[in-house]
């Protein structure tokens, strides 16, 4: 067992295990903090797979700007655990979730079963350095470049829509 | 890369798998939204996965945008969130069905 096959190994068990104390917690604001232990694990497992700059964005991104603003707005409702909401299983999320169970088994089979002729055979030689800021930047700003443009309009019209749906009254 | 490609996948459906629980079993809606959180972001694990093991930089370039609609998804939801929460003092996605025929 190779160094790397150990690192996945743990990574991968850290991420599951705190992916699910994320669902089963009581508490959003733990939720919240196991989900950030997730996005930290994920952050690895990239670096793993020599995505520098991704691993960097999952961070800065993810755990620092989105879950910042998640646990900010728990704290402004106030969703502690003085009150937690009442939930309750019943007939309909049990039916639920053991089909969740039915659709982990169908991709564990589709992954892992056989017939994986899709897999490739051999990594390409010298693409370790894909992911450096260097070629993630040529490809953004060359290949990518309209739709990178694009998406500077969603997020003009994101930070509008929260404005406007936040505000009081206009 | 001594970590075959499937077993990444693997990982991957498992994340996803749990978020879709989440979804489905919680009714808090903040809750709800980290669940789809989750679920992001495993699909972005099978696209760096692929990227690697195919040596083609188009998936991490797709994982970036899908990073930035993330962050739009973050911003409008949690917005729709403190709305609803003004209105209805409730984020109990049972309570609030007020679209619902």
């Amino acid at each position: 067992m190779t160094a790397e096959t150990l690192i996945f190994a743990l990574l991968a068990i850290g991420a599951i295990v705190s992916a699910i104390l994320m669902v089963v917690q009581r508490n959003p604001l733990m939720s919240a903090i196991y989900l950030i232990a997730n996005f930290f694990c994920l952050a690895a497992l990239y670096l793993l797979l020599h995505a520098q700059l991704l691993a960097v964005l999952q961070i800065v991104v993810y755990a620092g700007a989105i879950m910042v603003l998640v646990i900010f707005v728990i704290m402004l409702l106030n969703l502690g655990a003085e009150n937690k909401l009442t939930e309750r299983l019943n007939v309909k999320i049990t039916i639920g979730v053991a089909l969740v169970v039915g659709l982990l088994l169908e991709l564990l089979y589709v992954v892992l079963g056989p017939g994986q002729d899709w897999v490739p055979a051999v990594v390409p030689a010298g693409t370790a350095g894909i992911g450096t800021v260097e070629s993630m930047g040529a490809a953004l700003f060359g290949q990518f470049l309209l739709p990178f443009e694009i998406t500077s309009l969603l997020l003009l019209a994101a930070v509008i829509g929260a404005v406007i749906l936040a505000k009081k009254r206009l | 890369m001594s970590v075959p490609l499937p077993l990444y996948l693997a990982l991957s459906a498992a994340l996803f798998t749990i978020g879709v629980a989440g979804v489905l079993s919680r009714r808090n809606a903040i809750v709800v939204f980290m669940c789809i959180e989750l679920m992001l972001n495993s699909v972005n694990l099978t696209l760096v996965a692929f990227s690697a093991f195919l040596g083609d930089i188009t998936g991490q370039a797709l994982v970036f945008f899908v990073m930035a609609v993330a962050a739009a998804e973050a911003a409008v939801g949690l917005a729709i969130v403190i709305a609803i929460f003004r209105n209805k003092q409730t984020v109990n996605i049972d309570e609030i069905n007020i679209l619902k025929w």
